[in-house]
């Protein structure tokens, strides 16, 4: 355990000098340095134009994450219980899932405006798909001797979907959630960025136009310490539900 | 055993639904709830994107696209590769690393672009080290998830049958991680088309996402929605081609 947090540490202070040193390298028109990124960070954080850009990345970010797991528990629940829908639509997911769906942005905004709708359309267009997709494969892989055992102990079919499928159908749809909501708040970030007035996106984009590196870098490093602990929060749910079940 | 496409149920069912969503559509569009600004039928994307191949006129931007997708995609599998295999070996580094790894794709990384043009300027090579950027962690992590998985009764033999480093890697790693290989580099050709063409929606000379950024600019529907047919039709002939090579070779492996 000691070691570990020693790795981390050594590894942190690694990529702090790696940095520092490309700093050095191609100078502060290109990469600021991790102190100056850091300090920009912290004051971004004490504004209040950065709290409401926040919110409002927070808000399409929390909407769309729903739309996207409900609706991709519900589609892969429906396809995971029907093999047949399932045979037919799984290629169609997996197509759906794998194309580059930033091409589609002209799209998404002439259907939806610039506006906080786009931005959600984005992050659902990105999430839905892979919850959908490891929903279908969790409820499929769920083992014929559970199927059994349901029926040997004569259980109603909300009880069965209750105390057996759900527990065992969890860590697979929850290891979806975790990359649909991780890709969620990527859509919701490209869908700023191309198609909005409000939002961490429109800040960075702002930032890219004027070009301020430091703003640039810190708006990024904020991002990247969020999305990296949501996904290690949903990472720890997601091992907690693997054990225990 | 050989792989051949085999017509089934499933399959006929899933050409009438995609036909059926097509057919829709152009209804939509002809009868006009869906109106001709925001998109054309179908057909006339199909019709504009024939024309756009026969006349070439944009075929510059598609070979610029094209070459620089190739580039930062072999950029991004070799180096992934490499940084994935080293990493395999210093697990001390690597334990700390992934989870920063796997929280990559979840920040847009093309938001480093411009400075990616400060330091190489607007053209190729800024592109390419996007797109590369963006690939080469999806092959670094599926590199070592596939060195991870030489099942211990294959190590066991090849410790048996006393095989030499070399021949270990050739008969034994490489072929055991080949499934996660395989998925690595569909990933990393996915993520270096993603990286590209968003660096070219944002500032570029030419190229595909160039061309649909400024006829969207410019209100050409049917030059835009010609030009996203091509990219979708290309990518998933290529992603399609890899995923069948994907899944030939984890059930030749029974990797998962």
């Amino acid at each position: 355990m000691k070691s570990t947090r020693f790795d981390y540490l050594l590894l942190l202070a690694g990529m702090l000098a790696l940095w520092q040193l490309v700093h050095w390298a191609v100078g502060p028109d290109v990469l600021s340095s991790p102190w100056a990124t850091i300090r920009r960070a912290g004051e971004l954080v004490a504004t209040r134009a950065f709290w409401d850009h926040a919110a409002a990345t927070a808000t399409a970010f929390g909407i769309a994450g729903v739309i996207s797991i409900l609706a991709g528990i519900a589609l892969g629940l429906w396809l995971g219980l029907r093999r047949f829908a399932g045979d037919v639509a799984d290629p169609i997911l997996g197509t759906l899932y794998s194309i580059p769906k930033i091409t589609l942005y002209p799209i998404i905004l002439l259907l939806f405006g610039l506006g906080v709708s786009a931005k959600i359309a984005f992050g659902v267009i990105h999430g839905v798909f892979p919850i959908a997709i490891f929903t279908m494969s969790a409820v499929r892989n769920v083992a014929p001797v559970y199927h059994r055992t349901a029926r040997v102990l004569r259980l109603s079919p909300a009880a069965t979907a209750l105390t057996i499928m759900a527990p065992a159908a969890l860590p697979e749809m929850l290891a979806g959630i975790r990359v649909g909501v991780a890709l969620t708040l990527l859509g919701v970030l490209i869908g700023e960025l191309f198609a909005s007035t409000s939002g961490l996106g429109f800040a960075l984009i702002r930032a890219m136009d004027t070009h301020a590196v430091a703003d640039i870098m810190a708006i990024t490093l904020l991002l990247f310490v969020f999305a990296a602990s949501v996904n290690a929060l949903l990472g720890f749910v997601e091992r907690r539900a693997r054990h225990g079940g | 055993m050989r792989w051949r496409p085999h017509i089934t149920e499933a399959g006929i069912a899933r050409a009438v639904v995609i036909l059926l969503a097509f057919v829709a559509l152009e209804v939509l569009c002809r009868v006009g709830i869906i109106n001709r600004v925001t998109m054309i039928p179908p057909s006339e994307m199909v019709a504009s994107l024939w024309s756009i191949l026969i006349t070439g006129r944009y075929n510059e931007d598609i070979l610029f696209t094209l070459f620089n997708v190739i580039a930062a995609a072999l950029i991004a599998i070799v180096g992934g590769f490499f940084v994935g295999a080293a990493l395999h070996g210093l697990p001390r580094l690597r334990r700390p690393l992934v989870p920063l790894l796997s929280a990559w794709y979840a920040i847009p990384t093309f938001v480093f672009y411009p400075l990616l043009i400060v330091a190489f300027g607007v053209g190729r090579t800024a592109l390419i080290v996007m797109g590369a950027l963006f690939g080469v962690v999806a092959m670094i992590v599926n590199t070592t998830l596939g060195l991870d998985h030489v099942p211990p009764a294959v190590a066991k033999t090849s410790a048996i049958l006393r095989l030499g480093s070399l021949r270990r890697l050739m008969l034994i790693r490489l072929p055991s991680a080949a499934p996660h290989l395989v998925t690595g580099i569909k990933l990393a050709v996915a993520y270096s088309v993603i990286g590209i063409v968003a660096g070219e929606f944002i500032l570029a000379t030419q190229g595909v996402g160039k061309r649909i950024a400024f006829s969207y600019d410019n209100f050409d529907n049917r030059t835009m929605y010609g030009m996203l047919l091509l990219l979708l039709v290309a990518v998933m002939a290529v992603n399609g081609a890899l995923s069948g090579w994907e899944k030939r070779l984890h059930r030749r492996f029974g990797a998962r």
